[in-house]
């Protein structure tokens, strides 16, 4: 689109177009994040940032990974934080400040992290740009395959890391 | 067995008018929704009557039966009596979760609609990760009863939003692995596949009932089972028992955000029956679905036979079973189902590694679904039977104990 004064505004495809939709609602969802003064709607919002991203995922072609972002973080994330949430009489009825008295020295690194993770990004040369992408079963099939052999050992420790969660928690609900 | 997709098509025609191709996509798939979603819920007015009827036949009554042919129109009548409802909500209440909630709990319903495949090539989105899909959905509807329980500022909906949670998130674990049998045996996660899977072919004719409930009924038991439960049916309706527990999370809603709860519910209830008979009961196959032309349409018929017929049976259980405590459906998911299914995963993989025929694999499989079948019908016998010598028990009068003689009658009991 040509405007008067020379300034040629692109005009977004329609896959763009629903892309930006995403991109603003994921966004606008963080920001209530942090900045709502109910925390139980601070949870809500995260739960929508969750699927926003879920979203973006389905733009990258990543299936998999958007259903399982919603399995694990909708589904129990979300969930767990919601019943912590509630739990906790003081911050459920009272309205809490999303500012306290440590937000100078957070928002500074939460900024310095932001540059860190930008000139990360900038600085890699994604090697996997550009090729084909594994299609269907085929890429779960890899993944699955990578899980058990390249990464066992990371993937052992999780499965640990679990199991010790769940023991734990039966210690804590068991009668004495 | 070649299948055209719907959205190809219908696509394929739009664009024969000139569109392009991204629009005439995007217009199919709009026009795909709208079928779906009016579809779901146009349905529930069907499905509430079909509860009616069959709980009252149960019930030696004769159910609806002024409004309309048989009573079919019963639900619209009811639907308008809720609109005109005033509309309530409590001063104290968190607006945001209070409104957002009912509207979330038919969202996440109707979203799972989405994969269902109704016939060959009718299927809303053909994803390769449906299982999946239909169960992270599923969270949606918890979180709904979680807000619902929560926003409305009251303390008997709260409890009754954790009690939901409890319920929901213990019986999504054998649902889960219900469905990963089904994975692990087809090796693909699209329902499509999975239905295409099940195909009997007899000399070049497809016969369609090469189920996969017929090589593992135990999985299927037990997806039905945990199915009830998500669903809030009987004997898992604890969470809306109104005599007892005072309706539950929804307490506080009255009017159509009522009735959306509801919606949600029976459109579930119908959505896990559709899964249900997609991954054990064949979804759309049946003899002659192979056929040109005829082929699809028979293919929506047995679809929605089996469907129906699903949804029958859990009205049945419905109008005939008594309902649970929660610390007996807890056990029942974490003590019986839970392990049996795990121990059912670990058998299959193993099944399915030996280097056999794939017959002797499935009978290997029968086999152990009948073993879980047996070792699920033998706890709960020992249990009610327990129940049942407790509950006599206290029915004993006690004072009398030890005071009684034995005659040469015989005791009194």
């Amino acid at each position: 689109m040509q405007l008067p004064l020379g300034v040629e505004i692109p005009i977004p495809t329609f896959e763009q177009f629903i892309f930006l939709q995403v991109a603003l609602l994921t966004a606008v969802a963080a920001m209530a994040v942090v900045t709502s003064r109910n925390l139980f709607h601070s949870a809500l919002a995260l739960t929508l940032t969750f699927f926003g991203v879920a979203g973006i995922y389905v733009f990258l072609e990543a299936e998999f990974l958007a259903v399982s972002q919603i399995l694990v973080y909708v589904g129990a994330i979300a969930m767990l934080i919601a019943f912590s949430i509630m739990l906790t009489r003081s911050m459920m009825y009272g309205r809490t400040s999303p500012l306290n008295h440590q937000w100078g020295k957070s928002s500074l690194f939460a900024f310095l992290f932001f540059m860190g993770l930008l000139a990360f990004v900038s600085a890699i040369p994604w090697p996997a740009a550009g090729e084909p992408v594994l299609a269907d079963e085929a890429l779960i099939a890899a993944l699955g395959k990578e899980f058990v052999t390249s990464y066992i050992i990371a993937f052992e420790v999780l499965g640990l890391l679990l199991l010790l969660a769940l023991v734990g928690a039966v210690m804590l609900a068991r009668d004495r | 067995m070649q299948v055209t997709s719907w959205s190809d098509v219908f696509s394929g025609w739009l664009a024969g008018f000139g569109l392009p191709e991204w629009a005439a996509l995007t217009l199919a798939y709009g026009v795909g929704a709208f079928v779906l979603i009016n579809y779901g819920m146009l349905s529930v007015l069907l499905l509430i009557w079909i509860t009616r009827k069959v709980i009252s036949r149960i019930q030696d009554r004769i159910g609806p039966n002024r409004v309309g042919p048989y009573g079919l129109f019963q639900t619209a009548a009811d639907a308008a009596k809720l609109l005109s409802k005033e509309d309530i909500t409590p001063d104290e209440a968190d607006k945001l979760a209070y409104n957002l909630s009912p509207i979330l709990a038919v969202s996440g319903v109707l979203m799972l609609l989405a994969v269902i495949p109704f016939a060959p090539g009718l299927t809303g989105m053909d994803l390769n990760v449906a299982a999946l899909y239909i169960v992270a959905l599923g969270s949606l509807g918890i979180m709904a009863a979680l807000m619902a329980g929560w926003g409305s500022n009251n303390k008997y909906a709260l409890l009754a939003g954790f009690r939901v949670v409890a319920q929901l998130l213990s019986y999504e674990i054998p649902l889960i692995l219900a469905i990963l049998t089904v994975v692990l045996l087809t090796g693909s996660m699209s329902f499509n596949r999975i239905v295409e899977f099940q195909t009997l072919n007899l000399g070049g004719f497809n016969l369609g009932i090469g189920w996969i409930g017929i090589v593992m009924p135990g999985a299927l038991l037990i997806f039905f089972i945990s199915s009830l439960a998500e669903a809030e049916l009987t004997p898992f309706d604890l969470l809306e028992a109104e005599s007892e527990l005072i309706a539950g999370f929804h307490i506080e809603y009255s009017g159509m955000k009522f009735a959306m709860f509801f919606l949600a519910q029976f459109l579930n209830a119908w959505v896990l029956a559709a899964v249900a008979a997609t991954l054990f009961l064949g979804g759309w196959q049946g003899p002659g679905v192979g056929l040109p032309l005829i082929g699809p349409l028979l293919g929506l018929g047995y679809f929605f036979i089996k469907v129906y017929g699903i949804y029958v049976l859990q009205q049945w259980i419905r109008g005939t079973f008594p309902r649970l405590r929660i610390d007996q459906m807890m056990y029942f998911a974490w003590k019986v189902l839970v392990p049996l299914m795990i121990s059912l995963i670990v058998a299959q993989a193993i099944i399915q590694k030996l280097p056999t025929p794939v017959s002797i694999q499935y009978v290997l499989l029968f086999i152990a679904n009948i073993g879980v079948i047996a070792i699920v019908a033998n706890i709960l016998q020992g249990y009610f039977r327990a129940e049942q010598i407790r509950t006599k028990r206290s029915f004993e009068p006690t004072s009398l104990i030890g005071t009684m003689q034995a005659t040469d009658k015989g005791s009194m009991y």
